[in-house]
């Protein structure tokens, strides 16, 4: 391949909260790569997405599971968050006591494209699990960057609307790593596809020409 | 939890036999008659001088918990530093009358004294809870955040928001104790209703002062009526007209103050080691020494007898007692005793009894067992009994007082610091804790001599406040801060 390296992870020994979770794991993710990450929950996808995203913390989009919203503001305020670092202090003030014209119409556009435009105005705490994954999807989409790193992104939706969000993710940036547990989604919108279990990389192969039935062994018991 | 009260019921029965609990007036009983005939009989003092005090007083509470509630949000900001908690713990330590007779040294009986006694130690308690509400704020939000984003843009979007309720409801419980603050300030002379309460009191003029008191407690019951988050603006553009910033300010005598008065006395001429100790000395065995420990003696009785007086009265107030009549009547005792500065409550206490530690007792027993008993008679309205559960003496001892002891325990280990703060302060009222010899040693203009008792004051309580937060911290009592 002749795309420039973007993530090189060799011999990483990988762990959450002094938990040694991924083991010796040797991963190297090219840019232009649409890579899912496949698993049973506890085989170590998030901890490997959080080392990933601290590899190029400027250049990632980043979508997390658990979503982090902040209840109390509104879906505007939520999306405005994922450019926070790009604005003044007193930009981003005015624009948490006053919407401005500006970023009211960048994200009006974001939240029509992941069908939140009505609730623009609502304050988290009032919209259902499913509108608050597409707020949290929204933000990272609002960050415009040219790599997605995403947590279980649209786990929280229907899967008409997943498949609409996956392809949106996909179209809007130039390298997307997300762990999905819907292996049909994997195939369906990734060139690539990983999977992990109990801390190490079980497969890894190109996405054309794998089946649902050969991923299955990732889930089967031991 | 039932060692430690005991430990606690202890120390204060060994503390007993140093307390001077003397009642040294003629006829208590006379002076108790009339004071309690002053009470059904209110008879306002004339009316434009009634409203005057209050406005005053609500100007100075005003201006006072808004400039400390300002300056203590931003000591929040860097409440992870610990010199900012050291220097927050420090100005809260020394209470608002403390600083008000220092700055009247400074500034004169200005509006400005005023404001800042209550402003800086306020501005202490303010960056303490603010920063706690801070730090309990669930940091996920802050973790999904942009790499680079600014700390302050940060904090303004991901940890103000989930705060700022509990922020708004403890300002605002903030702003109840500032009025309480505000009128006692009068007793040194602000123009508040302290003044013309202890005017009134000193003269026997009972039903002046409860028609005061009186006008007082309704200005606080009411609050939550009167002060809503709208009119802010407002009535602090009112506060500041009314009584707009003044100082006299005499650059001759502040110089002084601080390059000669401060200094200790044996240092003035220059440096002499074996004058200052002895200096020291003499200061500590006939001053600092026996404030401490009767500041300490009385602080623990208080406790004690703040525990007694919660214990006794919650159930009050507890929808799992008595009827709607003795409710009721409970309700307005509590409200009166919470509303009464505990200052007010001890000057009332030595008219009757005379100058000992009793009156101190009783005083700051009703004032913060009411508070308690309050917020233990509310929380004991959320337990379910069983229907048949037994009644009396047997369901208070049976179901009730084991389920809410551990909040009681909490809420009083909450407010020794606050006992023992108000003990070393009631000492002006001529009870010789720390207070009293600060006041003398202020209206001696010996000031070398206020500074330093002022400055063991403040250890005193920073250190019994690091004790409250250990024992809590150990028995694993929580209390919301915007709670108390």
């Amino acid at each position: 391949m002749n795309a420039a390296v973007l993530f090189d992870v060799q011999q990483a020994s990988l762990g959450y909260q002094q938990r040694a979770i991924l083991h010796g794991l040797n991963l190297r993710i090219h840019a232009g790569e649409k890579v899912a990450l496949l698993g049973e929950s506890g085989a170590g996808k998030t901890t490997l997405l959080r080392h990933l995203r601290t590899l190029r913390p400027d250049e990632v989009a980043w979508c997390p599971q658990h979503s982090g919203l902040v209840p109390m503001l509104s879906v505007f305020h939520n999306i405005y968050m994922g450019r926070l670092d790009r604005h003044s202090l007193l930009y981003n003030l005015a624009n948490l006591l006053h919407p401005l014209q500006q970023p009211r119409q960048d994200i009006q556009r974001i939240a029509a494209d992941v069908g939140l435009q009505e609730y623009l105005f609502t304050s988290v705490e009032k919209l259902s699990g499913g509108q608050q994954s597409r707020t949290n999807l929204a933000r990272a989409l609002y960050q415009q960057r040219a790599v997605f790193i995403g947590d279980e992104p649209v786990s929280a939706v229907d899967e008409l609307q997943a498949d609409q969000l996956m392809a949106l993710i996909c179209a809007r940036h130039d390298t997307v790593v997300v762990a999905l547990h819907d292996v049909e989604l994997a195939l369906r919108h990734c060139t690539r596809i990983v999977g992990l279990r109990a801390g190490v990389i079980e497969l890894d192969q190109p996405a054309a020409g794998s089946s649902a039935a050969t991923l299955c062994r990732l889930y089967a018991a031991t | 939890m039932v060692r430690t009260s005991l430990l606690f019921l202890l120390a204060a029965l060994l503390c007993l036999p140093w307390a001077d609990l003397q009642i040294s007036t003629l006829d208590p009983w006379l002076e108790l008659s009339r004071l309690g005939w002053g009470l059904l009989t209110p008879l306002p003092p004339s009316t434009p001088t009634l409203l005057d005090a209050l406005a005053n007083t609500l100007a100075f509470a005003l201006q006072g918990v808004a400039l400390g509630a300002v300056a203590g949000f931003w000591l929040a900001l860097f409440y992870r530093w610990q010199w900012v908690r050291t220097l927050a713990a420090f100005i809260r330590s020394i209470h608002e009358l403390f600083w008000a007779l220092l700055f009247v040294q400074l500034v004169g009986l200005s509006s400005v004294a005023g404001v800042l006694a209550i402003a800086i130690p306020y501005a202490g308690t303010f960056a303490k809870i603010y920063g706690e509400l801070f730090e309990e704020v669930d940091p996920a939000a802050l973790e999904a955040l942009p790499a680079g984003t600014s700390r302050l843009s940060a904090f303004f979007f991901t940890v103000l928001p989930p705060a700022w309720p509990h922020l708004l409801t403890y300002t605002r419980y903030r702003l109840e104790c500032g009025i309480r603050s505000s009128a006692v300030l009068g007793f040194i002379g602000l123009p508040t209703v302290g003044f013309h309460l202890e005017t009134a009191l000193k003269q026997g003029m009972y039903s002046e002062a409860a028609a005061l008191f009186y006008a007082l407690v309704l200005v606080i019951v009411t609050l939550h009526l009167w002060m809503r988050r709208q009119l802010l603006p407002l009535y602090l553009l009112l506060a500041l007209w009314w009584l707009p910033p003044a100082a006299q300010v005499n650059p001759t005598l502040v110089w002084q103050f601080f390059t000669v008065d401060i200094v200790p006395a044996p240092l003035r001429a220059g440096w002499d080691g074996a004058a200052l100790w002895l200096w020291l000395q003499a200061l500590w065995l006939k001053q600092i020494g026996p404030g401490l420990a009767n500041t300490v003696v009385l602080g623990l009785i208080a406790l004690v007898a703040t525990s007694g007086v919660t214990l006794l009265t919650f159930p009050l107030v507890s929808r799992l007692f008595g009827n709607i009549f003795t409710r009721s009547t409970g309700h307005v005792f509590l409200v009166l005793m919470r509303s009464a500065p505990e200052y007010l409550l001890a000057f009332v206490g030595l008219l009757l009894w005379g100058p000992s530690m009793l009156p101190a007792i009783v005083a700051l027993g009703l004032h913060n067992g009411a508070i308690i008993a309050h917020l233990v008679g509310h929380y004991s309205n959320e337990l379910n009994l069983r229907e048949d559960a037994v009644t009396g003496f047997n369901r208070y001892f049976y179901e009730v007082l084991p389920r809410v002891y551990r909040t009681f325990l909490a809420f009083t280990l909450y407010r020794f610091e606050i006992l023992l703060r108000e003990s070393a302060i009631l000492g002006i009222l001529g009870i010789p804790t720390l207070g009293f010899f600060i006041d003398s040693a202020f209206s001696e203009f010996r000031f070398d001599r206020a500074l330093l008792l002022l400055l063991v004051t403040a250890l005193l309580n920073m250190a019994v406040d690091m004790i409250a937060r250990h024992l809590r911290r150990r028995l694993q009592l929580s209390t919301h801060p915007e709670d108390l």
